[in-house]
């Protein structure tokens, strides 16, 4: 059985009191169930996880993305088309940025993987989070945590030298109510900052 | 997706070994993304993603590329960026960020067709399931090949980086059972004929070690032109991948490959040769273009890729000749 | 003190950035369990067998539910209109392929993945069409239901054959939107948990709790407040999940079945069919002018596909009825029927693909008259509403021709096509009015002050990136004369009060004139109660007991819109570069200028304002659910193959907020946003194209191959 993460509820705690909002709607914490499965078909997979270590015994045909949400519980990484596609379920491996759905878990052992839950610095958000909201780079929010990774991996690449590269870059994260000018934005608001 | 075995290979010796019977796994965007829909079922899965074969190494007549580079490294590569712009440009135009951080060499050698009836279990596919038909033949063909087509099987290959790797008549290097050996890129995609299965020259286990691109005063004014039905993250509805050397005004030499018309990335060498000697300019782009797509067969939904081919085809033709 | 108009960050902002946000399918309960559906493959028939012996031999697995062992459910699964008629298992009968005929439910993901496609389907296919031209001559009449309302298929005023008679120049021609699939991010899903044989909890990614309550309580013939909806966030709907589908019920029955909580999402490639879509029209318009760009006839007759079991109607023809100032208009609705799935609201039902049609007629009207097609409009514009003859509750059209022509620089325009390039690329401006209709539904909410002096607000309505967390905060805080910092609002529960729909730009009136009514409502009580001032209200609710002080209210429309016609205007100008020899169009601009009443929150209002517009460009250069005919399925089934706008489709989009007062349309004063920026978009991108090109593609999309 895969641990119970535990982690995620406190790490939606630490958001809340980082707002300072206390009123964050929406976010009840619940505890995390642990996906099943007979002993016999499952293997062993060990990777690196926001920082923390986790070993785990999974179905090898789990991929990355059902990893994190099914079994750690870490539901930021989205589940849109499933085939590579989208680009919701976007998070970095050892720093790049890449469809988590399209990956098998066990082609990660032993890597460093980075969710929008491991993004911010403790209690502070992450300059591109924060960039996010300023510029309004949402609406419905599914895809934003995929855009988020999508544009901090993008400004790490160093190709982001125009508007029409900062677009380019993101075409890999569809946003469906159309929020891409204002992805756009806050991309160059952090770009050139160090 | 089916039930599968996981190894990772430690050395290419190792991977050769487990070979016969399994599939290689490098990236998985194309491999996991089949497995998942169960066109693909292999039983054994033999991850080779960690063996040292991403390296790209220039040579003094070419450049040889490990097979597990990502497509982000060879795009991102100065040597690759200077000797082949046509190579950097196609991989740039693929897929997405995200794709290209994962998917190899090796793996968009491999890339399956798009072919909708190829992806949905509910039709029938003579390619995934042999005998059993082709739902694509009088079917939405907006996607499909007008190239290399049979009976049996008019998938479209989907591949950018293929496209440009024909056009440099890149060599694939493979390692088997029984040693190894080089492929010419032509050779190495099968077309359809009665079957659509078979896809590659490879041998059952077969391995990709690397491809070999040898230089080329052509290849270093190397343009790819991709047109398609958005700005980005699509597939090309036709593309070309063109070179050309160009002496005292007249071509010297010609490369040029055809993308999303094709069964198999689609080089006319024909069409190549009906630029040697000619000035470059338009009408001898069009005479070679007119060339590199005859013997199309064309469908009701994908007649224009004759047109838009030529077109496309001209067009790179004419940037490569304007030089960078 | 003024909240309201304040460009506020949404509240919602730090969950959504963070990952904290939970969407349906990211509800744990302990004890879970997978399904996922299967789906048909012919498009009409019966299914005969369902082999599942295979699945259910895998480890794991659950249960297989299929036509032959489902329960049966002890009501009705179709509630009243719109609620849809849904398939769940309760018969053998396919109706459209991709159409659920069983569901595999494992203890986890994986397996339940792999039963699903072990499953075999024995069925017996009878003959179908999907093709709308095949049935087009068994077109009938249908009326409508727009906004919550019903309407009559058809309306006229005057004489239209007249008026083409007394034309100076004609246009009569037949434009084309294909089928489209909206395609939210996250799937639809539901998460359901019995928590006793007759009490149901279920987490929804749903666009109206209260429906998908009545029709879970309907089906299983249980009281209504037996049936718990959660859905605190939708990752985007755009009316796919205006009506409970299928799936809703069938993950309630395996729950039921297997005895466990079990939750089940769409696959990408479930959701072209199964829970709606934009349906393929056909819109033959009929235009006639006089010299001076006069109308003197305005005809527009749509027919739209629906399904055999079901009706939607696309209200094309609808803007013709309020539009345009002209003594002869005709405005009639078909419906064809077709072995589909059944279409549904799409953002911008009707407005949208009706737009396009009417728009470029008018383009093409001002190319026949040459006239500048700005000009042509202030021409015919409508200082009251051409057949109902009665006022407008605000217009500012003039107002948003004025604005965007002059944002946009209009003037630049050349008339004569194929006349500007750009770097090697054609350039082409088109323009297009927008309007959509400002409707108002009864909406109830309830505003309860704490001992804190914080206050709580809730309405049953739901955030699906409408903003709605932020800006019914903002009107509440704004009524209470509190910061918004002590201002909670919740929404998306059951168990709160009943919200309308959250579509049809429906829900931000609606909701917000409810927000609005409560909240006034309990500042006057604690000021009866002594209160002086939003300081002193924990005070007075101290000296009360302590006990939080609450109020309902319901705000709901009156007989003012029989007196008026209540729409949102606007105006879109666009600018398009076209590859001559390739065929590429590229919106290199789009500029929107709009007037919707009241502007709560000016930040979120350009957003949605923006991703309408967004939604024109795809819905002019993308959009397009394939059906194969001949398996009578589309074929189009992934984000591959179904394109919408990516960013590098988006270039520079300028939505302009033009002020207007609205005294009448409802209490907030507002018009929604959620549509009208989709409105035009798509008919000023097809004229810039016209523009730039010389060629008028009136079926959409427009892809390379139309322009080569």
């Amino acid at each position: 059985m895969p641990p119970n993460p535990g982690r995620r509820d406190v790490l939606v705690g630490g958001i809340a009191s980082a707002i300072g909002l206390g009123l964050l709607d929406g976010c009840a914490t619940v505890p995390t169930a642990p996906a099943a499965a007979a002993p016999s078909d499952l293997v062993d997979l060990s990777l690196e996880v926001n920082g923390q270590r986790r070993a785990l015994r999974i179905d090898p045909r789990t991929t990355l993305l059902d990893l994190l949400r099914e079994n750690l519980g870490l539901t930021g990484a989205k589940k849109g088309c499933d085939m590579g596609q989208c680009g919701a379920c976007t998070v970095l491996v050892d720093g790049q940025r890449i469809d988590s759905c399209l990956a098998l878990a066990l082609q990660v052992e032993g890597r460093k993987v980075t969710t929008i839950e491991g993004l911010a610095r403790g209690e502070e958000l992450h300059p591109m989070q924060a960039a996010f909201i300023e510029e309004d780079a949402f609406q419905c929010g599914y895809c934003t945590p995929g855009q988020i990774l999508s544009a901090v991996a993008l400004l790490a690449e160093g190709v982001a030298d125009s508007d029409g590269a900062i677009r380019e870059g993101m075409s890999g994260n569809i946003c469906r109510c159309g929020a891409y000018p204002n992805i756009c934005a806050a991309v160059r608001r952090l770009r050139g900052r160090g | 997706m089916r039930h599968f075995s996981y190894q990772r290979a430690a050395s290419v010796e190792d991977a050769v070994r487990a070979g016969p019977g399994a599939a290689f796994l490098a990236g998985g965007t194309s491999l996991v993304d089949l497995m998942k829909l169960e066109v693909l079922n292999p039983s054994r899965l033999v991850d080779v993603s960690r063996l040292d074969l991403r390296g790209i190494e220039a040579r003094p007549d070419g450049l040889r590329i490990g097979a597990c580079a990502t497509n982000s490294e060879v795009a991102a590569h100065p040597e690759v960026k200077r000797r082949f712009p046509v190579l950097s440009e196609a991989l740039l135009s693929g897929a997405s960020p995200q794709l290209r951080n994962v998917a190899t060499v090796a793996g968009n050698l491999m890339q399956r067709t798009r072919c909708a009836y190829y992806r949905d279990l509910a039709t029938a596919c003579n390619k995934r399931e042999p005998g059993s038909g082709c739902a694509a033949l009088e079917g939405w063909t907006r996607m499909h090949a007008i190239l290399g087509g049979s009976e049996r099987c008019i998938a479209l290959h989907p591949s950018d980086m293929c496209v440009a790797m024909a056009a440099l008549q890149a060599v694939i290097h493979v390692r088997g059972p029984n040693g190894d050996r080089d492929i010419p890129f032509g050779d190495f995609h099968l077309l359809p004929g009665d079957h659509p299965e078979r896809e590659f020259a490879l041998e059952p286990g077969e391995l990709v070690l690397s491809v070999f691109i040898p230089f080329s005063a052509a290849g270093m004014r190397s343009r790819y032109v991709k047109v398609r039905d958005r700005a980005s993250y699509a597939f090309a509805l036709a593309s070309c991948a063109a070179g050309l050397e160009i002496a005292s005004g007249k071509i010297r030499a010609a490369q040029l490959a055809l993308g999303g018309v094709g069964t198999k990335p689609w080089r006319v060498p024909e069409a190549e040769q009906a630029l040697q000697g000619q000035s470059p300019e338009r009408v001898a782009f069009q005479r070679a273009a007119e060339i590199a797509v005859r013997g199309a067969q064309t469908r009701r939904d994908n007649a224009f890729k004759m047109e838009l081919a030529r077109r496309t085809a001209v067009r790179a033709l004419t940037l490569a000749a304007e030089g960078a | 003190m003024k909240n309201i108009g304040d460009p506020l960050p949404r509240v919602d902002g730090p969950a959504k950035v963070t990952g904290a946000a939970r969407y349906a399918y990211e509800w744990q309960v302990p004890g879970m369990a997978y399904a996922v559906l299967v789906t048909s493959n012919t498009a009409r028939g019966r299914v005969l067998e369902v082999d599942a012996s295979a699945a259910t031999r895998e480890p794991g697995v659950l249960a297989v539910l299929t036509p032959q062992n489902a329960m049966r459910l002890p009501g009705p699964t179709q509630g009243e209109p719109p609620d849809r008629v849904v398939q769940a298992l309760q018969d053998d009968r396919v109706y459209f392929s991709n159409q659920p005929v069983a569901v595999a439910v494992a203890d986890t993901f994986e397996r339940a993945v792999h039963a699903a496609l072990m499953v075999r389907i024995r069925s017996e296919p009878a003959r179908h069409t999907v093709r709308l031209e095949d049935e087009l001559a068994n077109a009938v009449p249908h009326d409508l239901i727009a906004g919550g309302r019903s309407i009559p298929a058809d309306e006229a005023r005057g004489d239209v054959a007249r008026g083409l008679r007394e034309a100076d120049a004609r246009v009569e021609q037949t434009y084309e939107t294909p089928p489209e699939t909206h395609n939210p991010m996250e799937p639809h899903a539901t998460v359901a948990v019995w928590e006793a044989p007759d009490r149901l909890t279920v987490y929804d990614s749903t666009q109206w709790v209260f429906a998908v309550q009545r029709k879970l309580a309907r089906a299983f013939a249980m009281p209504k407040e037996n049936v718990h909806v959660i859905a605190k966030f939708v990752g985007g709907a755009f009316g796919s999940k205006g009506s409970p589908w299928s799936h809703v019920l069938l993950t309630a029955m395996a729950a039921k079945q297997v005895g466990r909580p079990v939750k089940l999402a769409l696959m990408r490639p479930h959701m072209f069919g199964m829970v709606g879509g934009r349906p393929h029209t056909r819109q033959k318009l009929a235009l006639g002018a006089r010299k001076d760009g006069r109308l003197t006839a305005l005809s527009h007759q749509s027919a739209s596909a629906t399904s055999r079991f079901d009706v939607f109607v696309e209200g094309c023809a609808l803007q013709a009825r309020h539009l345009y100032a002209c003594p002869n208009i005709e405005s009639k609705h078909r419906i064809v029927r077709l072995d589909i799935g059944t279409p549904t609201f799409m953002r911008a039902p009707g407005e949208a693909s009706g737009s396009f049609a009417l728009e470029s007629a008018l383009d093409e009207l001002a190319v026949a008259l040459d006239l500048d097609p700005l000009e042509l409009r202030l021409k015919n514009h409508a200082e009251k509403d051409p057949i109902e003859d009665r006022p407008f509750s605000s217009k500012s059209l003039r107002a948003c021709y004025a604005e965007g022509a002059r944002r946009f620089g209009w003037e630049k325009r050349s008339a004569r096509p194929r006349a500007q390039t750009r770097e090697g690329m054609l350039v082409g401006m088109g323009m297009a009015t927008a309007a959509y209709p400002g409707n108002f539904a009864p909406a109830q909410a309830l505003a309860r002050m704490n001992a804190d002096g914080t206050a709580l607000v809730q309405s049953g309505m739901l955030e699906v990136g409408n903003g709605a967390y932020t800006v019914m905060r903002q009107v509440a805080a704004d009524a209470l004369g509190l910061p918004v910092e002590k201002v909670r609002f919740d929404l998306g529960d059951s168990t709160m009060p009943e919200a309308p729909i959250t579509a049809g730009s429906i829900s931000t009136a609606s909701v917000g004139s409810a927000v609005l009514l409560v909240c006034r409502a309990l500042r006057q009580r604690l000021e009866q109660m002594g209160a002086s001032g939003a300081a002193s209200y924990a005070e007075v609710v101290q000296r009360a007991g302590g006990a939080p002080i609450e109020e309902r209210s319901k705000a709901a429309p009156g007989e003012e819109r029989k007196r008026y016609t209540m729409l949102g205007h606007g105006a879109q100008f666009a600018e398009v570069l076209v590859d001559p020899e390739l065929g590429m169009v590229r919106v290199a601009r789009l500029v929107g200028a709009f007037a919707c009443g009241r502007v709560l929150n000016a930040r979120l209002a350009r957003s949605q304002l923006m991703g309408g517009m967004v939604w024109g460009i795809g819905m002019a250069l993308h959009e397009h659910s394939v059906y194969d005919e001949k398996l009578g399925r589309i074929i189009s089934r992934d984000l591959a193959d179904y394109h919408v706008a990516s960013n590098a489709d988006v270039q520079s989009i300028e939505p302009i907020l033009v002020e207007e007062e609205d005294t009448v349309v409802d209490p907030a004063g507002v018009k929604g946003m959620g549509e009208i920026g989709t409105c035009g978009a798509a008919a000023a991108i097809a004229n810039a194209v016209f523009n730039a090109t010389g060629r008028r593609i009136r079926s959409l999309p427009i892809t390379p191959d139309n322009l080569l």
